[in-house]
């Protein structure tokens, strides 16, 4: 074939693929799968059950959105069986997002895309659910690198709200609801004396450990005044806050505090254990320093990024890539974010960043249990996801190679519930319109 | 003949100026002259450091000094003090001082583009030559009370405002009236970084400062061929006027020691400079500045360190520098280089002398001291003729003390200035210790004085044991005595001290009032205290390290010759993956790749299981530069320069250091169109800011398009552009200044801003643009093809995938993030793919960070190319090496491993695209500035140092010494974005949470 001949063969066949792909695919064209009909069996690959525990050619049967069968080798599986060949693939179980705002904003520099930050100081009953976005265009791109649940987390003030975990393919937020209203936010003042240079604040911040006691104080007066509230079930007057926070006393919702310093973290312990409280530390950069303090509390972390800069100019200069295996050592129960709920988009690194933890004291298994597992206990919802086990949610993800690593990760299936998602995404298709553009194969 | 005539002609000058001086101001009342003749005899006088006069006599008449020596007549008309035991100084002149001008009031509000100063002055502000300290001078007693008191008699002062502030005037603390107390109306120029009341918009940073003094100095050349466009411009008239005058120019930090002397130089000005008390953190280059300084002895107080969740946040530096910076006196002593101090600075005046104090322990002479006090600045304000020693015809400005100046225990009890008697302290000035026979009511008593000269305690010996208690009040004395035995016995006295015989009256306990007197019966053996100073419980243990913090060098590392062995070396070459290869490194290049390589003598390095790359290269980066990143007051500010605030012990230097970095590019931020020059980098760790700097590069500019340089995150911008239109205006517009600029004469006003553009336009300035959408990109290589140069780097360029055809055919290379976006408007189209589709397109394209955490992970950001575009791995591994060097014209030398180029490498545990790597070794130039081993080490000596000087703290304060509260050491940040925080950091949380609980 002539050279010019090939070129035009070239041009038409990307030109079809092209409108294949936009009438298909394009971002407002994807669709949520529907429920699953057909039972899938995965076989032939390295399952990572997310519990620390690695079956080389392995097998997953799930049906009606639920595992029934996990093991070694092969097994039966009727004639109406999907079945997904992963020979050389590994799977994972579906990472979870904690502690997020995505669907939450769209774009940080404009406010009109904001929904996460409420006017006023003790918001309890916010919730975060009734803004989640299901159509924001970052959410995809979570889900092409592996993350099929997420945490919504709203934030600011110092009672920010109630957060709720939503899985990530759905049509509206009452289709997402995974877990609905699973704990109150809690923004810790900050204390400790001229955190801040002069000038970047308003208040001078001389006695901002005093400040931040006085603040904490009117807290702990909230919630004793709510335990009092809810232990009576009538009332002339509704209360819309108390009642928010009706959970956290019968151990339905859990507190997180977010908070990073060692002062804070033993503060926000005393404070859970007044009322008898489930607590989850976000944040936690100081952690390192107090694991034994937080096991014995029975405190749980969700770790700012391990892709943070050190805190301290004398820290070691790996501390934020170590904070986790610090916790893993003393039995913590732990799990990341990115930035505390201020990096919806770049949600999608957290597998790497896990993988950071990997490189520095966790094994690989361990890096993966935090993001699944342990993020699944975090948030209450262990019972339905989290690892790759007989009775749980398939929420699956399949990739040619390691998951927690760049250089390997490429996500080729992935299933919520049993449901095959579709992984493209904004990104995917522009990149798919400028390889017809340069006519590049 | 002629000699004598002279002579006589000078005598009777003299004496008619001694009784016939006159002046022009009216008396309201009848002619009081009085010469103020005293003679203090029989002290001790320490007319300079090196002479003194043992029982000598001082005579002084009409405020001047006319005579000192041994054996000299005194003269009739002189009041005699005697100053017997005591000793005399020269009076401490201070030349940093603001000692009765008051701050100057801010003119004008909000941050306007122009001078808010109504007259004929300059354009900015902060250029405030016309200043002049003698016309704004006040005498202020209460002030100078307190400088008297700590041994001051004279000083220079200037307003301390603006950067070229004006002249400052030499005055006495004498409080007559100001015509009397000015020695020399103009006796400097001086100058700082510090923009002070100006309440104009440029400068914001410190490049910008030192921009603006640059281009006054080239305006003031211009403004002496009186430019008839200029007219009369008395701030350029006045700043030419000036520089024949000491220059003293003020500096907040060692660095800027050494910016200051820069443009010194480039002017042909050697600043005088006023230190800020860590130079001995950098005497070596210190001293190369060849300057005179003036130093604080302002000390960093002792921290309340005593809770572990503050001290935690303060540095280790920090903490070094508490027991250090005493040193910083001696230190320029042992240095030999010249040096005057200054009270300037002390929160608490009293703690002038005990910081001193401290100061000789640490090592300063005590000859030095006084010298630094007296004679080194008068010799260096050209005023030793009137002041800085005692000699005759000088201003009598001089000290009575009670022994050695700087021993622990000398008392300062009077500080003449111009011949008036200033008293610090009465008591002790007679010093009535002795014995004495005391006589009441015809019964005789001994009594003993004895004890501290100033406040002597009393021993009274009677027939019964007795008590006694004396208190003195200048010459009035009270004793009360009682008795152990009989409790009803008490005798009241009150009287009046003479020399040496007491008398007055009292009372019994029973009413009965008595007479009584007391003389003297003999001296005891008295002597001044002469110890000298305990340099015991006085140790300073730290030492200075390479930068000052806990990842220092103690010693500098030096060029090995290191052989690694047996390694998988990417080479970012044509060569590609070498397996099982040696590299040789010799004399800071590699000198071979092979196998099987033998070196005698070589560091052998076994590489096995490891992999070796070049070091990574960060197009754009904003560490290791201080006080602001951004000039953001003007549109175009192409005159700064990165260049000038290279700030070599950002810790973040090691921390990339960790991550395999070697080079980086430091770049002005991103709100204006045409930000600042830019500075290349090696990140050799420990040295000093031009060490720092990439040998001969072509140099850069930074310029920015889009939504930073429009302020589209402000409600409102008053600034020139606001849209994208006006952006691409700005850019034209500075083009055709340029153009136009180029063909001026010879006799033009030489622009550094128009400079700058010129280089461009002459191809020797390259440009790295910050640009994300495809208009943008298109508009700024119209505007380059229209005047004929080619934009260099497009960096961000996340929209570069949608236009890489025509950046290809324009010439231009591409820095992108991996895979950042939709955080603002303008990324929200950015794709991960971008690298590797404009990679396909033919464009040289890096990854860089725009961020001191993201800097630290390059490898593995290029490795997103291979997950999200199936990049090939080496060509993702060169976005990070390779061609980031050849962007920056320095292919030839760095980023990639070839015989004969730079020996600045990695060695990698893992794959270098891998989460899993870690760099092992980090060299640049052959030096290993990273070793992870030598990190667990440091991890050690940190944790002990921190220990050690806490403890000290704790001690110091249990010691009675004062404190402070802890003050965490965060420091000042760079952001490429004006007002942007978003930067993973322990403090950008901190400050996010303080801001977001404090709206209620």
């Amino acid at each position: 074939m002539p050279l010019n001949a090939w070129k035009s063969m070239k041009t038409i066949f990307f030109y079809l693929i092209l409108i294949c792909s936009l009438t298909a695919n394009a971002q407002e064209n994807m669709y949520p799968s529907p429920a699953q009909m057909a039972p899938v069996l995965i076989k032939g690959g390295t399952i990572h059950q997310g519990n620390g525990q690695v079956i080389e050619n392995g097998f997953i049967l799930f049906e009606k959105g639920k595992i029934t069968a996990v093991g070694k080798g092969e097994t039966q599986s009727s004639s109406s069986t999907v079945i997904v060949d992963a020979k050389g693939k590994h799977l994972y179980p579906g990472i979870i997002a904690a502690s997020t705002n995505l669907g939450l904003i769209e774009v940080s520099a404009v406010r009109s895309t904001a929904d996460y930050n409420e006017v006023g100081a003790m918001n309890p009953n916010v919730h975060s659910l009734v803004a989640y976005n299901t159509d924001s265009k970052i959410i995809n791109t979570l889900r092409t690198n592996g993350i099929l649940l997420a945490h919504i987390v709203p934030a600011g003030g110092i009672l920010s709200g109630t957060s709720s975990v939503v899985q990530l393919d759905a049509w509206n937020w009452e289709d997402a609801a995974y877990k609905t209203d699973n704990g109150i936010h809690f923004n810790m003042p900050v204390l400790l004396n001229q955190a801040v240079p002069p000038g970047r604040v308003s208040a001078e911040q001389v006695d901002a450990v005093k400040q931040g006691l006085d603040k904490i104080e009117e807290v702990r007066t909230f919630f004793r005044e709510a335990k009092a509230y809810n232990n009576e079930p009538n009332h002339l007057k509704i209360n819309l806050k108390f009642e928010a926070v009706k959970g956290l006393f019968n151990h339905s919702q859990s507190f997180f505090v977010h908070c990073d310093l060692v002062r804070e973290m033993i503060i926000a312990i005393d404070f859970a254990r007044e009322f008898g409280f489930k607590l989850v530390i976000v944040g936690g950069s100081d952690s390192w320093i107090i694991p034994e303090i937080l096991r014995e509390n029975n405190a749980a972390v969700i770790l700012a990024q391990p892709h943070s800069l050190p805190s301290m100019d004398d820290d070691d200069v790996d501390q934020p890539y170590k904070n986790g295996a610090a916790l893993q050592k003393a039995g913590v129960v732990f799990t990341i974010c990115e930035d505390q709920g201020f990096g919806y988009w770049r949600q999608r690194d957290i597998p790497f960043q896990a993988g950071t933890m990997a490189a520095y004291g966790l094994t690989k298994e361990e890096a993966l249990t935090s993001i699944t597992l342990n993020a699944a206990k975090i948030l209450g919802i262990d019972n339905l996801t989290g690892s790759l086990e007989k009775g749980k949610d398939a929420n699956v993800v399949v990739s040619e190679g390691d998951l927690l690593d760049m250089k390997s990760s490429k996500v080729t299936e992935a299933f919520i519930q049993g449901r095959k998602i579709n992984l493209d995404n904004k990104q995917t298709q522009l990149f798919e319109k400028y390889k017809y553009k340069y006519s590049i194969k | 003949m002629i000699k004598l005539t002279a002579f006589l002609l000078f005598i009777s000058v003299f004496l008619t100026f001694k009784s016939n001086a006159q002046n022009t101001f009216p008396v309201n009342d009848v002619a009081n002259p009085r010469e103020g003749c005293y003679a203090f005899i029989h002290a001790t006088i320490i007319q300079d450091s090196r002479t003194t006069v043992v029982d000598g006599s001082m005579i002084v008449r009409l405020g001047k000094i006319e005579t000192i020596g041994t054996g000299i007549s005194i003269p009739k008309d002189a009041v005699i003090i005697d100053c017997k035991g005591k000793y005399i100084y020269p009076s401490f002149l201070d030349i940093y001082s603001d000692y009765g001008l008051q701050g100057s009031k801010a003119e004008g509000s909000g941050s306007p583009m122009l001078s808010a100063k109504k007259g004929a002055f300059g354009w900015n502000q902060a250029i405030r030559s016309e200043i002049n300290g003698s016309e704004l001078f006040r005498v202020n007693a209460a002030k100078a009370k307190e400088l008297r008191a700590i041994g001051i008699g004279t000083v220079l002062t200037h307003q301390m405002d603006g950067i070229s502030r004006g002249t400052g005037a030499v005055v006495t603390l004498s409080t007559e009236k100001e015509n009397k107390v000015i020695v020399k109306e103009k006796a400097s120029a001086n100058f700082s970084f510090d923009k002070g009341s100006s309440t104009q918009d440029y400068p914001t940073s410190l490049m910008g400062a030192i921009a603006l003094l640059r281009q006054n100095y080239l305006d003031a050349q211009w403004y002496q061929s009186k430019p008839a466009e200029e007219g009369i411009n008395l701030s350029l008239k006045a700043f030419n006027d000036n520089r024949a005058l000491p220059q003293i120019f003020e500096s907040n930090d060692k660095w800027s020691d050494l910016r200051a002397d820069k443009v010194g130089d480039e002017f042909g000005i050697q600043y005088i400079i006023k230190g800020s008390g860590n130079e001995y953190q950098r005497i070596s280059e210190i001293k190369s500045t060849n300057a005179a300084y003036i130093l604080p002895l302002n000390f960093p107080q002792a921290m309340d360190v005593d809770d572990p969740a503050d001290s935690r946040f303060v540095s280790l530096a920090d903490l070094k520098h508490w027991e250090m910076a005493p040193l910083n006196p001696a230190a320029f002593e042992k240095a030999k280089i010249s040096f005057a101090l200054t009270a300037n600075g002390l929160k608490d005046l009293n703690s002038f002398m005990s910081n001193l104090r401290k100061a000789i322990q640490a090592g300063l002479s005590e000859t030095n001291a006084l010298d630094a006090l007296t004679k080194t600045p008068a010799m260096l304000l050209n005023i030793y003729d009137q002041v800085g020693s005692l000699s005759n015809g000088k201003i009598a400005n001089f000290l009575i003390t009670s022994g050695p100046v700087f021993a622990d225990k000398s008392i300062l009890f009077q500080n003449w200035i111009q011949g008036n008697k200033y008293v610090i302290r009465e008591e002790g000035w007679l010093d009535r210790r002795g014995n004495y026979s005391l006589v009441i009511d015809k019964e005789s008593y001994r009594l003993e004085l004895k004890g501290d000269g100033a406040k002597p305690g009393s021993l009274l010996i009677g027939k019964d044991t007795l008590r006694s208690d004396l208190q003195m009040n200048d010459r009035l004395v009270k004793l009360t005595i009682t008795s152990k035995k009989d409790t009803a016995f008490k005798v009241m006295l009150s009287g009046v001290m003479s020399d040496d015989s007491w008398s007055g009256t009292g009372q019994t306990g029973n009413g009965k009032w008595v007479n009584w007197i007391a003389s003297k019966s003999g001296e005891m053996t008295l002597s001044a205290d002469t110890t000298k100073l305990k340099k015991t419980d006085f140790k300073i243990e730290g030492e200075v390290v390479f930068p000052f913090n806990g990842y220092g060098f103690k010693q500098m590392p030096g060029q090995e010759t290191i052989l690694i062995k047996n390694t998988t070396v990417w080479t970012s070459e044509k060569e590609g993956k070498l397996e099982n290869t040696d590299v040789l490194v010799r004399n800071g290049k590699i000198a071979a790749i092979g196998r099987n390589l033998k070196e005698a003598g070589a560091k052998i390095i076994d590489g096995s299981d490891k992999h070796l790359s070049a070091g990574i290269i960060d197009e754009h980066s904003h560490i290791a530069a201080s006080g602001e990143i951004n000039e953001c007051s003007q549109s175009v500010t192409a005159e700064t320069r990165i260049g000038d605030v290279i700030n070599p012990e950002d810790v973040d230097i090691y921390r990339q250091l960790s991550g395999g970095v070697t080079s980086s590019h430091i770049l002005h931020g991103s709100c204006n169109t045409i930000g600042g020059q830019t500075q290349l980098i090696k990140l050799r760790w420990g040295s000093d800011p031009s060490q720092m700097k990439f040998d001969k590069w072509d140099p850069f500019i930074k310029f920015a398009l889009g939504e930073n340089v429009k302020r589209s995150y402000y409600s409102s911008n008053p600034r020139f552009p606001d849209t994208r239109m006006g952006v691409e205006e700005v850019l034209t517009d500075a083009f055709i200044r340029a153009t136009e600029y180029q063909k001026l004469g010879s006799a033009k006003r030489k622009d550094l801003e128009l400079e700058a553009l010129s280089e461009i336009l002459n191809k020797k300035r390259f440009i790295t643009c910050h640009s994300y959408v495809q208009s943008e990109i298109n508009s700024l290589i119209k505007v380059a093809d229209k005047f004929n140069f080619t934009v260099n780097t497009f960096t961000h360029i996340l929209e570069g995938y949608k236009v890489a055809d025509k950046m290809m055919a324009h010439g231009s290379n591409a820095s992108t993030f991996s895979d950042w976006w939709s955080y603002k408007m303008e990324v929200v189209d950015a794709i991960p793919q971008n690298a590797y589709l404009m990679q396909k397109e033919g464009v040289n394209v890096a990854i860089n960070s725009d961020d001191p955490e993201m800097a630290r992970r390059l490898n593995q950001e290029a490795a997103k190319s291979v997950k999200y575009a199936n990049m090939d791995e080496q060509d993702a591994l060169k976005m990070v090496t390779i061609n980031p060097a050849t962007m920056l014209h320095v292919g030839d030398r760095t980023g990639s491993i070839k015989v004969g180029k730079d020996a600045d490498l990695v060695l990698w545990s893992d794959h270098p695209l891998s989460i899993y790597a870690k760099a092992e070794i980090t060299l640049v130039d052959g030096i290993i500035y990273f070793d992870r081993e030598r990190d667990l080490q440091l991890r050690k000596d940190i944790l002990k140092e921190r220990t050690r000087l806490i403890q000290k703290m704790i001690t110091a304060k249990k010691g009675g010494e004062k404190t402070v509260p802890a003050t965490p050491s965060f420091g000042a940040r760079n952001y490429c974005q004006e007002g942007c925080h978003d930067v993973n950091s322990l403090q950008d949380r901190l400050e996010h949470r303080v801001t977001s609980t404090e709206l209620q």
